[in-house]
C-alpha cells in the first residue's frame, strides 16, 4: 500500500469519510471511490452498482466493491436519483485502480438538492481525516 | 533458533486420474460368472461412466501424492485465527469407527439404535451443562447453520407473542456468517461498532435497540480475541426491549467451564464442534453446530427431538411449537461421536483447563510478539490475539506477504485481513495442543520474517518460493472465474 503523500486528489472533488467522491457536473453529481479507498482495498475484482432510475437518500448503501482482501459497501454522498452507471466497470473492474477518478467513476446521479455537497469535505478536510486514521 | 520446520524437499507432480492408466488395466478380478447370462432390458442399458482404467498402484501413488501437498494439524502448526485448528485425538477416530456406529442406518427403528440414540442424548446434556443452556438440537451441519436455527428460533419465539420484528443488531466484531445468517432469515442487519477497548458500548446498543429489533448476534470473545466484558449490560438492554441475545459460540475455546453463557444473558447458542470439540475441520470431514437454548425457548428447537424414558430412547416429532427439520435426519452423527469421545476422554476439569492453555498460549505469543508487530488493541486476550502490518508498511511488506512467507518456515499463515475493524489484520489462534518449545519456534519464526522484512524486503514480495505452488493469481481467479472443468 502507498503513503498518503503518494496518492492523489483531486481539488475539484468533494469526499466523504466513507472515502467515496463527487464532482458536481452542470445538472448531475458523477460518483466514485477514492485513490485511497482503491489503495486500501487492493487489486478489486467485482463492482455492484444500483439500477439507473433507483432513488437513494444521502447515507445509504447504493453498491459494493470487493477486491480481493474484502468487500466493502460504499455509501451516497448526496440523496438523488441514478441516471447513468459506469458499465465497463462489471466487465473491467480493474479500471477502478487505474483510474478511480476519471475512467473509474461509478454513476452519475441527478441530485435532489446539489447544496448537499457543500456539506462534504473539501481536499484539505479529507486529507486531514486521513492523517488522523494513520496515526 | 532451532532448526526451521519448513525446508526443501522433492514433491511429486500428479496428473488427474483421467490422464493416468491405459485401457484395461484394473485394480481387481471379478470373481467368475456362476449363473447363466440373462438379456437386460434395453431401457436399462447405455455407456457406463467415464472411468480411467487404473490399477491400485496407480490409484494409491495418486491420492498419496495428493495427500502430500496439503499442510494439516497432523503435520505442523495452523494458528488460524476464529477457526481453533486444534489437534483431534486419534481416538476419536476409533470411537467413530467402531462396528456398532459404522453400521448404523438412521431408519433402523429405535429399540435397534439405542446406543447411537444415547449418544446423542447424553452429548446434548454435556453441552448444555458445558454452556450453561440445557436444551439442545445437534441437527444443524455448521456453524452458519446453526446462526440459521438460531434465528429461525428467535422469529418462531416473537411469533408466539404476536409480533414480527425486523432487525437484529450485530456488532463490527461478530464472525462475518452471522448478518448473512440473519438476511437468510428475513431480518436486516445493524451494525454497531465497537468501543475504543475493542468490545461492545452498552449505549451504543441502547442507542439503536428498539420494539422493531428482534435481538442481538454477539461474537463471545469477539473476532479481535476480546470479552465482551459488557455482555451482562447488554443482554439487559436487550431482553428490556422484548428481544433475545443470540451468541455466537465459534470461540467457546476460550471459555469451557469459567462462563456460564445463561448467566451472562445468552439466549441461544451455537457450538462448532469442529473447533472446540476436536472433531476434523474442513476437508477433514463434516461439520456439526448444535444450538443451545434456554428452557423458555426449548419448544421451539427444531424436531425431530431424542427423548429418554425408563432408560429407554426414541426420537419425538411431537413439538407442535418447532421450527422443524434443519437437517437430513438428525445432523452428522459421526462428528457427534467424536465430540462425545472428547468430552468423555478429557473430563470437566481438562475441559476448563484446555481453555486455560488455549488463553495462555495466545497471550504468551502476543506478549512475545508485540514489540515486532503492531498491537491495536494491547490489553490481556482470549484464545487469540490480533496484530496488523503497521510496523512493516515502511518496508512496502504487507500482511500477505508476512503470510506468504510464514509458509516457508513450515506454519500455516495465520488467518489475514480479518477482522475488518483491523487494517491488514494478522489473526492468530495457537491453540491449547501447541506445546511451548512448537509455539516458541512460531514466535522465532516471525521475528525473522520481521527483520527480512526491514533487510530484503524483496525476500517476503517473492515468497513463497519452495512450496510446490508460488503465489496463486487470486486477481484472474476473482476477475475471472473457470467455474468448470
Amino acid at each position: 500500500m502507498k503513503e498518503i503523500n503518494e496518492l492523489t486528489f483531486p481539488d475539484d472533488l468533494r469526499y466523504t469519510k466513507d472515502h467515496e467522491w463527487a464532482r458536481l457536473e452542470k445538472d448531475h453529481v458523477r460518483i466514485g471511490i477514492s485513490d485511497y479507498a482503491q489503495d486500501q482495498l487492493g487489486d478489486i475484482v467485482f463492482v455492484e452498482l444500483p439500477q439507473v432510475g433507483d432513488e437513494f437518500e444521502k447515507g445509504d448503501e447504493f453498491g459494493i466493491v470487493e477486491s480481493v482482501k474484502a468487500a466493502s459497501e460504499m455509501y451516497l454522498p448526496i440523496s438523488g436519483t441514478i441516471a447513468m452507471i459506469n458499465a465497463a466497470l462489471e466487465p473491467n473492474p480493474e479500471i477502478v485502480n487505474n483510474s478511480p477518478y476519471d475512467e473509474g467513476w461509478m454513476m452519475l446521479i441527478k441530485p435532489d438538492d446539489p447544496a448537499e455537497l457543500d456539506a462534504l469535505m473539501d481536499k484539505a478536510a479529507y486529507l486531514e481525516m486521513l492523517k488522523g486514521n494513520e496515526s | 533458533m532451532q532448526e526451521s520446520v519448513g525446508t526443501k524437499g522433492l514433491i511429486f507432480n500428479e496428473p488427474l486420474l483421467w490422464e493416468k492408466g491405459s485401457k484395461g488395466r484394473s485394480g481387481f478380478s471379478l470373481p467368475r460368472r456362476d449363473v447363466d447370462s440373462f438379456p437386460v432390458d434395453e431401457e436399462l442399458c447405455g455407456d457406463g461412466p467415464d472411468f480411467p482404467d487404473l490399477g491400485e498402484t496407480d490409484v494409491v501413488r495418486h491420492f498419496t501424492r495428493l495427500s502430500q501437498w496439503n499442510f494439516s494439524v497432523d503435520s505442523g502448526m495452523y494458528p488460524l485465527g476464529s477457526c481453533t485448528m486444534k489437534y483431534n485425538p486419534k481416538t476419536n477416530e476409533r470411537q467413530a469407527a467402531l462396528p456398532g456406529f459404522g453400521g448404523a442406518h438412521p431408519l433402523l427403528p429405535a429399540e435397534l439404535s439405542q446406543g447411537v440414540l444415547q449418544i446423542m442424548y447424553e452429548l446434548e446434556r454435556y453441552l448444555g451443562e458445558i454452556t450453561g443452556l440445557p436444551a439442545v438440537t445437534l441437527q444443524p451441519a455448521a456453524g452458519a447453520h446453526g446462526e440459521l436455527t438460531g434465528m429461525l428460533i428467535f422469529y418462531a419465539y416473537h411469533q408466539s407473542k404476536g409480533s414480527k420484528r425486523s432487525k437484529i443488531i450485530i456488532p463490527d466484531t461478530a464472525h462475518g456468517t452471522n448478518p448473512a445468517s440473519a438476511t437468510l432469515c428475513g431480518y436486516k442487519s445493524i451494525p454497531v461498532k465497537s468501543d475504543e477497548n475493542g468490545v461492545l458500548a452498552p449505549a451504543d446498543v441502547a442507542a439503536v435497540m428498539d420494539d422493531d429489533t428482534a435481538g442481538i448476534m454477539v461474537t463471545n470473545p469477539n473476532t479481535l480475541g476480546l470479552f465482551e466484558d459488557n455482555i451482562q449490560e447488554v443482554s439487559k438492554i436487550v431482553h428490556d426491549h422484548g428481544g433475545l441475545v443470540y451468541a455466537d459460540g465459534a470461540n467457546m475455546n476460550a471459555v469451557m467451564g469459567i462462563v456460564n453463557m445463561a448467566d451472562s444473558g445468552v439466549d441461544v447458542l451455537h457450538l462448532n464442534l469442529h473447533k472446540t470439540f476436536a472433531t476434523p475441520h474442513g476437508g477433514g470431514g463434516p461439520g456439526s453446530g448444535p444450538v443451545c437454548v434456554t428452557p423458555e425457548l426449548e419448544r421451539f428447537l427444531p424436531s425431530p427431538r431424542v427423548i429418554e424414558k425408563d432408560g429407554k430412547y426414541r426420537l419425538s416429532e411431537d413439538y407442535p411449537d418447532s421450527v422443524g427439520k434443519i437437517h437430513a435426519f438428525y445432523g452428522n452423527f459421526g462428528v457427534q461421536i467424536k465430540a462425545y469421545a472428547y468430552i468423555r476422554t478429557m473430563g470437566a476439569a481438562n475441559l476448563k483447563k484446555a481453555s486455560q492453555l488455549a488463553v495462555l498460549n495466545a497471550n504468551y505469543i502476543k506478549a512475545a510478539l508485540k514489540d515486532t508487530y503492531y498491537l491495536p488493541y494491547n490489553r490481556p486476550c482470549m484464545h487469540e490475539c490480533v496484530f496488523n502490518d503497521k510496523f512493516l508498511s515502511d518496508f512496502k511488506v504487507s500482511t500477505l506477504d508476512v503470510a506468504k512467507r510464514l509458509m516457508e518456515y513450515g506454519f500455516h499463515p495465520p488467518t489475514v485481513y480479518f477482522p475488518l475493524v483491523v487494517a491488514g489484520a494478522i489473526m492468530i489462534e495457537p491453540t491449547e495442543t501447541e506445546c511451548k518449545q512448537d509455539i516458541d519456534m512460531f514466535i522465532d519464526a516471525m521475528k525473522a520474517i520481521a527483520r527480512e522484512a526491514r533487510e530484503n524486503p524483496e525476500l517476503l514480495h517473492e515468497a513463497p518460493t519452495t512450496p510446490k505452488v508460488r503465489r496463486l493469481d487470486e486477481i484472474t481467479a476473482a476477475r475471472k472465474p473457470c467455474l468448470s472443468g
